[in-house]
């Protein structure tokens, strides 16, 4: 004991934040989105032209679909969110990431799955049940590849400097944990070959577990995962704390308690019990509430600092992200009453709600964040901020386009099958309603091509501004300041 | 000790958030879904109706490998409207030997669950190979490779028969032992043809 004295405590290591992992999920985040976006503009261009999958298995509607979903979900979207975990646990917590070769296997066994998978479904392994649909073994592989996501996020945590844990980490962490639950539960299934196995549930049980999970991976990888990106990344951007920390408290235990009721309202006028349906709907309606404080709270981190927005297109893109977010966590609870889903269910209606969630809020805080995180790790400015704007411009108007096709499509299309003429017989045959949809999907189709251009911009930008790079290491703050919370 | 200092904790604590985020989020689950999967009554399968044969459980895989779903619902709901254009409305009966349950959630084409029947296999067959043969304005894709391939050609009926079985669909041996009989010279458009006309028919032959 004596001896310590006069050697230099042994403080805490000065390792540089892990920032290569984060670099290559970022890189494979941005392919993905321009893959799954183009299988989604191809898809739009079958339903305008049904003659494009040229005969081809692999390229119909039925199979390119899934393949959609999958690539922008689970290629653009966990890329996106596993990599700005990664990024904003170590800063959060002042240390470098726990285990950082478990993180690398993260990264690159994520992709080789979304690949395997996505392949997997263009030559018709399915599991049909929609956002789960890749088979057992790739069931498998995502369950091990997330709980070393666990591992490596919540090791990072359990090893921190600063006592408390910051909100982003809470919502990452709830992305974590809720959804290794719904994907366990919704995936069990008894296997009959590797491309085939039958749902352990059946019929009305598997279509409330299937929406259970179908919901809430919407609730808490779409919403919830991406809330996280919010937290931690709009008050880097704006230079401002949280306006009410304990606002996004309060909104956060409000939403992991409210969201998980809500599946059902995509099973109104089903044959599931009648009370189950109608927990879902008012659970829908109560979900309002924490949306709308979470996006208040957001908004009002920015005022105060909106001369920014007119020199950083990255916080403009949070921002309309915001309102995005706003619109879509309210048409969402409107669309769950059952007077308003006789109207919506089963319309294009549906498919808009989605692309105003998906494009105006998911994609558009992932670009604002990326337009800010990579040239941060790159060490050196964004290459074009002209060009960043250019896309601002082109991803909202493709979003608007998308949202009012959509909506024109799916309004006329509930009303028009409801619609019952003078003498009680139906007033419109299915095929002709069908068939006086042709404009809406030509316009959804250019809204898609829009958007796609936009995100082509982004990937040039960043390709260019990696290029430039004079990478940095990044280091934690030194102990003291680290000790003060 | 008042709210705030309770949540201090839990924020400082990574091991009590952890739980205390399983905790909350179970909860709906446990209280909504739990008793629904324990309500054997929500699967109890309408008297008389016997699980899909060979053709018709091999042709509903191929609805499902293909993605049908994506755009046809097989949920007629109790409108007035809807009972008129497709039929009686979908029962919980009727789904209890669907695994997974294929209701869909969009309608690009039209509901499907009360379609036996309705058109004759030779239809089906030219629209499943050339829809605008049939429906001059369809935009549904062309599936020309389902005339091509033989229904049995995986091999793996009797596999499949035996993992249903295993969840309670009551195949018998002699059933099992005769699917590739009975897939026997069949092409996959003909057992999806099968399990089209079987959809919403009730054991009486009547929907």
């Amino acid at each position: 004991m004596a001896t310590a004295s006069n050697v230099t405590p042994a403080g805490p290591s000065r390792e540089s934040y892990r920032d290569r992992v984060v670099t290559a999920l970022v890189v494979f985040s941005i392919i993905w989105s321009l893959l799954g976006m183009a299988a989604g503009v191809h898809i739009a261009a079958e339903l305008v032209w049904p003659n494009l999958d040229f005969g081809q298995e692999w390229l119909s509607f039925g199979r390119l679909r899934s393949l959609h979903t999958n690539a922008v979900i689970f290629g653009f979207g966990v890329s996106a969110l596993m990599g700005t975990a990664f990024y904003s646990v170590q800063r959060t917590c002042h240390v470098p990431l726990f285990a950082p070769g478990l993180a690398w296997f993260c990264c690159f066994a994520w992709q080789i799955g979304v690949l395997g998978g996505g392949i997997s479904l263009l030559a018709g392994w399915t599991g049909g049940k929609e956002y789960a649909e890749l088979e057992w073994p790739f069931d498998i592989a995502i369950a091990v590849v997330w709980v070393c996501f666990a591992i490596v996020f919540f090791g990072t945590i359990a090893r921190r400097r600063i006592k408390p844990i910051y909100v982003s980490n809470w919502f990452y962490g709830a992305l974590i944990i809720v959804i290794a639950m719904l994907h366990i539960v919704n995936s069990l299934a008894i296997p009959v070959s590797i491309s085939k196995s039958y749902s352990l549930f059946a019929g009305a049980q598997d279509a409330i577990v299937q929406w259970w999970y179908g919901h809430n991976a919407v609730g808490f990888l779409l919403t919830g995962g991406f809330l996280g990106m919010l937290y931690y990344f709009l008050p880097k951007h704006a230079g401002r704390p949280i306006w009410s920390y304990r606002l996004s408290i309060i909104a956060f235990w409000a939403f992991t308690y409210s969201y998980i009721w809500a599946g059902p309202h995509h099973l109104h006028y089903s044959a599931i019990p009648e009370w189950v349906q109608g927990l879902g709907m008012v659970m829908s309606l109560i979900l309002l509430a924490p949306s709308w404080a979470t996006m208040v709270n957001g908004i009002m981190t920015v005022a105060g600092a909106w001369r920014k927005l007119r020199v950083d297109p990255a916080l403009k893109f949070i921002v309309l992200s915001l309102a995005f977010y706003g619109l879509a966590t309210f048409e969402g609870p409107m669309m769950s009453i059952k007077s308003v889903n006789v109207v919506s269910h089963f319309t294009d209606w549906t498919v808009g709600h989605v692309h105003s969630g998906a494009l105006g809020w998911n994609a558009m805080i992932t670009f604002g964040t990326f337009y800010f995180l990579v040239p941060r790790l790159m060490g050196t400015a964004l290459y074009s901020v002209r060009l960043a704007n250019v896309h601002f411009w082109l991803a909202l108007a493709g979003t608007m386009l998308y949202v009012l096709a959509m909506w024109g499509a799916g309004v006329s299309q509930g009303l028009l099958w409801l619609s019952l003429d003078e003498i009680g017989e139906l007033s419109f045959s299915f095929k002709d309603i069908m068939a006086s949809m042709a404009p809406y999907y030509a316009l959804r189709l250019v809204a898609g091509i829009v958007f796609l251009a936009g995100a082509a911009l982004l990937a040039y930008n960043l390709f260019m501004t990696i290029r430039g790079r004079r990478t940095v290491p990044a280091f934690p703050p030194a102990p003291d300041a680290a000790s003060q919370p | 000790m008042n709210a705030v200092g309770l949540h201090r904790k839990l924020e400082e604590n990574a091991g009590l958030l952890i739980f205390g985020i399983l905790f909350v989020s179970a909860i709906g689950g446990l209280v909504q879904v739990l008793p629904s999967v324990m309500q054997e009554s929500l699967v109890a399968p309408d008297v008389g109706r016997a699980p899909y044969g060979p053709l018709e459980l091999t042709g509903r895989d191929i609805y499902i490998r293909e993605g049908c779903s994506t755009c046809h619902s097989q949920q007629v709901r109790p409108l007035l409207a809807e009972i008129k254009r497709y039929g009686p409305y979908s029962r919980a009966g009727e789904s209890a030997y669907d695994r997974p349950f294929l209701w869909g959630s969009k309608r690009t084409g039209p509901d499907l669950h009360r379609v036996g029947g309705r058109y004759t296999d030779l239809w089906h067959r030219l629209h499943l190979l050339d829809p605008r043969s049939v429906v001059p304005n369809s935009i549904m894709p062309a599936y020309p490779w389902l005339g091509e391939r033989p229904a049995g050609a995986a091999g793996d009926i009797q596999a499949k028969m035996r993992a249903l079985k295993l969840l309670g669909h009551p195949y018998t041996e002699e059933q099992i032992a005769g699917a590739p009989e009975a897939l026997a010279g069949m092409m996959e458009v003909d057992a999806l043809v099968a399990y089209l006309q079987v959809l919403g028919v009730a054991p009486g032959g009547t929907p």
